[in-house]
């Protein structure tokens, strides 16, 4: 108890060593044996320093993370190593003594605030509930530091959002009260394991700023984990890039993003040099015309939507979460019927409800979802999945279903030695591959992409991207592909559509889409996407302060 | 990641042996507690009795003697023909315990497949569909429920006559309904997953869909469950036998043991408790099985 008063009445100066990991060493329990998950890593971390932890997933950025406060999830335990967080040496402590620090000196923000939220409480009782339990604060002192701090957060109207519900704010504003709730006993360290990922880019912008602004303010010392290179160059003024559980290199952001040393390094930024040559197309395989769509009640969550999809094309939907763009695909294959319009394939109707096509109608568009978790039956193995379709829609059995599963294996770059596995056997990149290897199975023309990217980290995301092209070029199916990344987009689409509250912003060839001047929704998305430029965050804050007309058009 | 795994088609067939069910169930039962080898060894041995009743009884389940009550060899004047004795007719107490485990365990384990069968395939046919078809089996099942399950079993018994395919069928549908409370819940949570949908969007029947993409993700549950209601349905037959509705005579079986021979007790004998013991011996040992099963599958422990 003694060591948090010291440190409260010392301030907090710049400067002076805070966290200090050596040689720390993670296992994992698996088929019996302890796997090593984290090798020998070493972390300094100075008071009021933000440091950028980087690398695709099982690298072990949030075993290390969550190592910075002296814990290990159940199944893991840490093996070696020391951690010394302001002089006490966290692997010697006693747990009352760690758990005493965790919440009032290092706290933790998650990935998913709604799933970190306790939605039977409301905000702000979540939100001092750390202050009130290491007595901090008294309750109604508390309160009002809360609502303070929700202030510097930006949150809508700070003096009441604290007696919504989680449910009733938007994901964007939960992470917020997320950062507040880590705020709210002014500690030491703040860990932040991805947590912008699950937002999209225009909520992104302001959940990073009010998150940069914060820490600066209290001059935090933070750990920023994410996987997203542009993100972590706003946020960070030191990077560590990992890869299987070593560090690969470290450095200065300013100096990691001009001169990266190591191969591995400069493989991150792979995804965002990815890029088609747009290419115009008349044979039209897919065209929806003015179409509304509901589900069910009065609110249009489609309206007037008219898209065309070109034979071997690749046509982008963006838009933010809201914007119509997973409806459109659910009226496209059948499953909501359209309240007003019809979808023309080949040039024929196509019937608006499932029940009502057959089934040369329902092979010809496939499907691709977001979450390859989901959408793989985890009982099934990869047989099975992929020879599914290849039975039902061709009538293929045995061992002629075998060979063209082993053939649609490698095509998308598997080899036989996957055939028998089921889902928990493969990582995220495998599983959606083998999503889109079932998709192909059906010999389709169209195959809807619904964000199948978005929950892949980057370099897996450039596989997934890359396979996506070549087997456009060789097979010439086409693409409709749902994203709210831009930088997907750019990399892969011949057209693109922006989706704004259900109604069409505006639709056409990529390079005139993306050429300025743009609808003031398209700008503000455009405008959204991190670059690689440390300084981006502020000169866009900046900019969109002068012309404040840009988030009236926003909001 | 996986670019590089690519080193040219194996021959099919080549591929790395998947753990295959025998693998697996043999590795769980290297980690089963004490308490479930126990339940395991004990409902062996009743289902090698009622398997095997006709060879390993002495007699005929329905064969009468001369000497009705004969003492069992604990109690004095024991006759060394009857190891337990004889019932209020003269029929061996030995004979009659061993069928007894062949007729109502049988017929348990054929009610508690029905019911099964019926709430199951109803349970998911309800989370697949919703709307009305969902309501009206839901607010249908709210009425079975809402009577005491032992008497409306009774009065319908008694209406349409106690037979064994009506005890069976009755007590079935009785119990169906707990059972489709739980896998209409436990589908409910499987029919939103995208794989679900990618089965409808491919075109699949409502069978395929409920058999191949949702029964195998919610078996765990639906197993556990089936130990459990095995025991319910189990007492549920010795009650209404033990109530004379049930197995009718010469059919032997526990609960009517119990009741023909209860006068017993007044003169100190301990024979009736002997199906009794029977009866509680196999639902302890069944609920420790279940308890391990469901301990395994429920996900409270973390296996990596």
């Amino acid at each position: 108890m003694s060591t948090k008063k010291t440190s409260q009445q010392a301030g907090r100066e710049k400067g002076e060593v805070l966290l200090e990991i050596r040689d720390l060493r993670i296992e994992g329990f698996a088929d019996d044996i302890w796997n090593p998950i984290v090798n020998g890593v070493d972390i300094t971390l100075k008071r009021g320093e933000v440091l950028g932890l980087i690398g695709e997933s099982g690298a072990g950025k949030s075993t290390i993370g969550l190592a910075a406060m002296g814990f290990a999830r159940p199944g893991c335990r840490i093996s070696g190593g020391s951690i010394v967080f302001d002089g006490l040496d966290l692997r010697a402590a006693s747990e009352d003594t760690r758990r005493g620090l965790r919440g009032s000196r290092i706290s933790y923000v998650a990935q998913s605030a709604a799933a970190s939220f306790n939605p039977a409480h409301k905000l702000i009782d979540q939100t001092i509930e750390t202050a009130l339990t290491h007595h901090i604060y008294d309750r109604a002192k508390a309160t009002q530091d809360a609502v303070d701090l929700y202030r510097r957060l930006q949150l809508p109207s700070p003096e009441t959002i604290g007696e919504r519900y989680p449910h009733q704010v938007s994901g964007g504003q939960l992470q917020r009260a997320m950062t507040a709730m880590a705020m709210s006993c002014r500690p030491d360290l703040i860990i932040f394991d991805e947590p912008t990922t699950a937002l999209d880019v225009t909520t992104q912008v302001e959940v990073l700023a009010a998150i940069r602004d914060v820490v600066d303010q209290f001059n935090t010392a933070a750990i920023y984990i994410t996987h997203d290179l542009a993100v972590v160059a706003q946020m960070a003024d030191r990077i560590i890039v990992l890869r299987y559980g070593n560090t690969v290199e470290e450095a200065d952001t300013r100096k990691m993003l001009k001169q990266p040393k190591e191969e591995y390094t400069r493989s991150l930024w792979a995804v965002r040099k990815l890029y088609k040559e747009e290419k115009p197309g008349e044979d039209i395989v897919l065209r929806v015309h003015d179409v509304d769509a509901s589900y069910g009640g009065a609110v249009k969550v489609l309206q007037d939507v008219t898209v065309q999809v070109p034979r071997g094309r690749t046509v982008a939907v963006v838009g933010e979460s809201g914007s119509g763009k997973s409806t459109l695909a659910r009226v496209i294959t059948g499953l909501l019927p359209p309240t007003k319009g019809e979808i023309y394939f080949n040039g024929e109707p196509l019937p608006p409800a499932l029940k009502a096509r057959d089934k040369k109608t329902l092979q010809r568009i496939q499907m691709i979802y977001q979450m390859p978790d989901t959408a793989l039956n985890p009982r099934h193995t990869v047989r099975d999945v992929i020879g599914r379709p290849l039975d039902f829609y061709l009538g293929l059995k045995g061992a002629a279903s075998d060979r063209r599963v082993s053939e649609l294996l490698k095509l998308i770059e598997l080899d036989d030695s996957f055939i028998d596995r089921l889902p928990s056997e493969l990582s995220g990149g495998q599983k959606q591959r083998v999503c889109i290897a079932r998709a192909l199975a059906a010999d389709p023309e169209l195959i809807i992409c619904d964000e199948v990217t978005s929950a892949l980290d980057q370099i897996v995301q450039e596989g997934i991207l890359r396979l996506l092209m070549k087997l456009q070029s060789e097979l010439n199916v086409s693409y409709l592909f749902i994203t709210h990344d831009i930088a997907t987009v750019e990399a892969i689409s011949d057209e693109i559509v922006v989706m704004y509250q259900g109604k069409l912003v505006q639709q056409g060839l990529k390079t005139k889409v993306l050429k300025p001047p743009h609808p003031a929704y398209t700008e503000l998305l455009l405008s959204s996407v991190p670059q690689m430029d440390p300084d981006w965050l502020t000169n866009l804050l900046e900019h969109r302060k002068k012309t404040g007309a840009m988030q009236a058009a926003g909001n | 990641m996986s670019a590089g795994a690519n080193k040219g088609p194996a021959a099919v067939g080549q591929v790395r042996a998947r753990r295959t069910f025998l693998d697996r169930a043999w590795r769980g039962l290297k980690t089963a507690p004490p308490t479930a080898w126990f339940g395991m060894i004990v409902i062996l041995g009743y289902f090698i009795l009622a398997l095997g009743a006709p060879w390993i009884s002495p007699y005929g389940q329905a064969q009468v003697f001369d000497t009705p009550y004969s003492p069992a060899f604990y109690e004095a004047g024991w006759d060394p023909h009857f190891l337990l004795g004889t019932d209020q007719l003269g029929r061996d107490m030995l004979t009659r315990l061993i069928y007894g485990a062949r007729n109502t365990i049988g017929i348990a384990i054929a009610t508690t497949l029905l019911s099964f069968f019926i709430g199951g395939s109803l349970g998911i046919l309800a989370a697949i569909l919703r709307g009305w078809f969902e309501q009206l089996l839901s607010r249908l099942v709210d009425i079975l429920m809402a009577i005491p399950s032992l008497i409306f079993s009774l009065m319908l018994l008694s209406i349409f006559g106690s037979n064994i395919p009506n005890i069976i069928f009755i007590i079935a549908v009785l119990d169906a309904t707990r059972v489709f409370r739980l896998a209409r819940a436990v589908a409910m949570n499987v029919v939103v997953m995208d794989y679900v949908e990618a089965a409808q969007l491919r075109g699949e029947r409502l069978g395929w869909v409920m058999r191949r993409e949702i029964l195998p993700n919610i078996l765990p549950p639906l197993v556990a469950e089936f130990g459990l209601r095995f025991c319910f349905v189990f007492l549920t037959i010795a009650s209404l036998s033990f109530l004379g509705v049930g197995i009718q005579p010469p059919t032997a079986d526990w609960g009517s043991m119990v009741r023909e021979n209860a006068t017993l007790i007044t003169y100190g004998s301990i024979t009736p408790l002997l199906p009794a013991g029977a009866i509680a011996l196999l639902t302890v040992a069944v609920n420790f099985v279940v308890d391990w099963f469901l301990h395994k599958t429920s996900g409270l422990r973390d296996e990596h």
